[in-house]
């Protein structure tokens, strides 16, 4: 065990993971947090909490993590290289795994042009890659990225993102293969709504043996309605949807959209769990929508969650 | 090269309000390639200043002056015998420039005519684009030939990140995605394998990030 993790010892024991997603509050309303972690306790192995997502200022994912911990979930320690220095990228995870939390999730972060604060300053330092290269000589060298020895080393699982839809396709694969060759433990995808173009990036996955190095957790986000889909399809970059889900949700009724957008999310759920071979679980992305999770979650047959000692 | 903008001629005006004897002082290094700061533009710039305070009624005496560079004494110091006699300096050389007059002549005021951008090159006439962040240890030859620390929004090695898309950047569709361009070229090349390296972190220490920096040739000092 690296981290003993809740997800680590479910994804170990065999077990289909399945993990959530929580945006901390725009303000210090802890209530908020515990709000949405109770739909998704007992719903998800554990929770991904995202670091200002889309560059937007929001309560410190570390300290969200703490909430959920005291809440009695796990949390994913989202961190991003936008915003702090290789100093402060170490001392925030020597300081997030004292404080109990386990696993952590290595980005780049989205570009602060996209967020509140366009004018700010940019850090990237060190680039996603390189932060999983840090953590992990933390972890298992118990040295710091300057060579000195650490007072106590950070158990910790360390997680990626990978995005099978961004360009260029074909060099998609490799990048993932250089971020479990630089220590990944287990990897998230981004959203997928185009399944076949997942399926020739997992069979390119699986050629190479990344699955066996590695635990690749297919993303899943249900789409609400028909102008998400819209927007996620014009707006968002390295996002595909394909234009036949669009019609689908266009056919029902507006009201029902949002049911037809979680029947959707549960097809394709057990379409990759039964059809394609190197997939570990899932990552379910329901973006101010936790409380629907779990529909999500049982419609696909995944509860009860295993409880794995 | 470096590139530059011109600055809005308001902003001048404002800066040289009440100067009654202005300089407008040029540059014939880069700034004249680039065709913001050279003999051309001084005349357009010093033309602009007359007309416009002409035009509102105000007083005063717009000179125009081009130095062979704003960056080396020997050239500044052709101006030791005029420039204390101005209220106004407007240098449209680089920031180099006016900082380089500024501190040889200490009762001169001086303003700086133009923004100073980047370094980059000139793509076509009238376009230029950024191609060195100067991070003072150059790899562009494991890329291609193409920089991801001055071109890639996110300074990635290890690029290209989720939000490329149809060969732009996630910031903007007129910003080319440079890791597209760097995967294509090393594919073209027979070279793909190369970016399967996971590039270590970076001294960032050679960079502006380890302070102003200061070059010494032992070789060369007299």
């Amino acid at each position: 065990m690296k981290a003993g993790s809740n997800l680590e010892k479910v994804l170990k024991a065999g077990h289909f993971a399945v993990t959530g997603e929580l945006g901390p509050p725009r303000g210090n309303n802890a209530e908020e947090v515990r709000h949405k972690a109770h739909f998704l306790k007992g719903v998800v192995d554990s929770v991904n909490i995202t670091d200002n997502q889309t560059a937007v200022v929001r309560m410190a994912s570390w300290a969200a993590c703490k909430i959920l911990i005291d809440e009695g979930l796990e949390p994913n320690y989202q961190m991003v290289c936008r915003d702090r220095n290789r100093i402060a990228l170490q001392s925030d995870i020597l300081g997030a795994t004292a404080l109990g939390i386990k696993n952590v999730l290595c980005l780049s972060g989205d570009h602060q042009r996209f967020g509140d604060h366009p004018e700010g300053k940019n850090v990237y330092d060190l680039d996603s890659v390189q932060l999983i290269t840090v953590f992990k000589k933390m972890r298992d060298e118990g040295k710091f990225l300057n060579d000195k020895e650490l007072d106590g080393a950070p158990g910790v699982f360390i997680g990626a993102a990978a995005n099978p839809f961004a360009d260029p396709f074909d060099f998609r694969v490799t990048r993932l293969a250089k971020k479990i060759a630089a220590g990944a433990d287990f990897i998230q995808t981004q959203c997928i709504y185009n399944l076949p173009k997942f399926r020739e990036y997992m069979k390119r996955a699986v050629d190479k043996g990344l699955h066996e190095k590695c635990a690749i957790l297919a993303g899943i986000t249900p789409l609400k309605s028909v102008g998400m889909a819209k927007y996620m399809a014009k707006f968002v970059p390295g996002m595909d949807v394909p234009e036949e889900l669009v019609k689908r949700l266009q056919g029902v009724d507006k009201k029902a959209q949002g049911d037809e957008g979680i029947k959707i999310a549960i097809e394709m759920i057990q379409e990759i769990r039964e059809t394609m071979p190197g997939v570990a679980g899932v990552h379910v992305m329901a973006i101010e929508w936790e409380h629907r999770a779990k529909e999500i979650v049982e419609g696909a047959g995944l509860l009860p969650r295993p409880v794995v000692d | 090269m470096i590139v530059g903008d011109s600055k809005p001629l308001e902003e001048i005006l404002e800066m040289i309000e009440g100067k009654d004897r202005v300089l407008v002082l040029g540059c014939r290094g880069c700034v004249t390639v680039c065709n913001v700061g050279g003999e051309k533009e001084v005349g357009i710039l010093a033309t602009a200043l007359r007309i416009a305070r002409k035009m509102r009624g105000l007083p005063g005496h717009i000179e125009e002056r081009t130095l062979e560079r704003q960056c080396d004494p020997e050239y500044i110091e052709e101006l030791a015998d005029a420039a204390e006699g101005y209220d106004a300096i407007v240098s449209i050389a680089c920031g180099v420039g006016p900082q380089f007059v500024a501190e040889r002549f200490p009762a001169a005021r001086v303003y700086p005519g133009i923004n100073t951008t980047f370094i980059g090159g000139a793509l076509e006439h009238g376009v230029w684009s950024e191609r060195c962040q100067s991070c003072g240890n150059c790899l562009v030859h494991h890329f291609g030939g193409l920089c991801p620390i001055a071109r890639c929004s996110k300074s990635l090695m290890n690029g290209p990140c989720g939000g490329s898309a149809n060969k732009k950047c996630e910031i903007s569709p007129e910003v080319d995605c440079v890791w597209h361009l760097i995967v294509e070229k090393m594919e073209a090349m027979g070279r793909l394998e190369e970016l399967e390296r996971v590039w270590p972190v970076k001294n960032w220490i050679t960079s502006r990030d380890g302070g102003p920096r200061r070059r010494v040739r032992e070789d060369l000092k007299q």
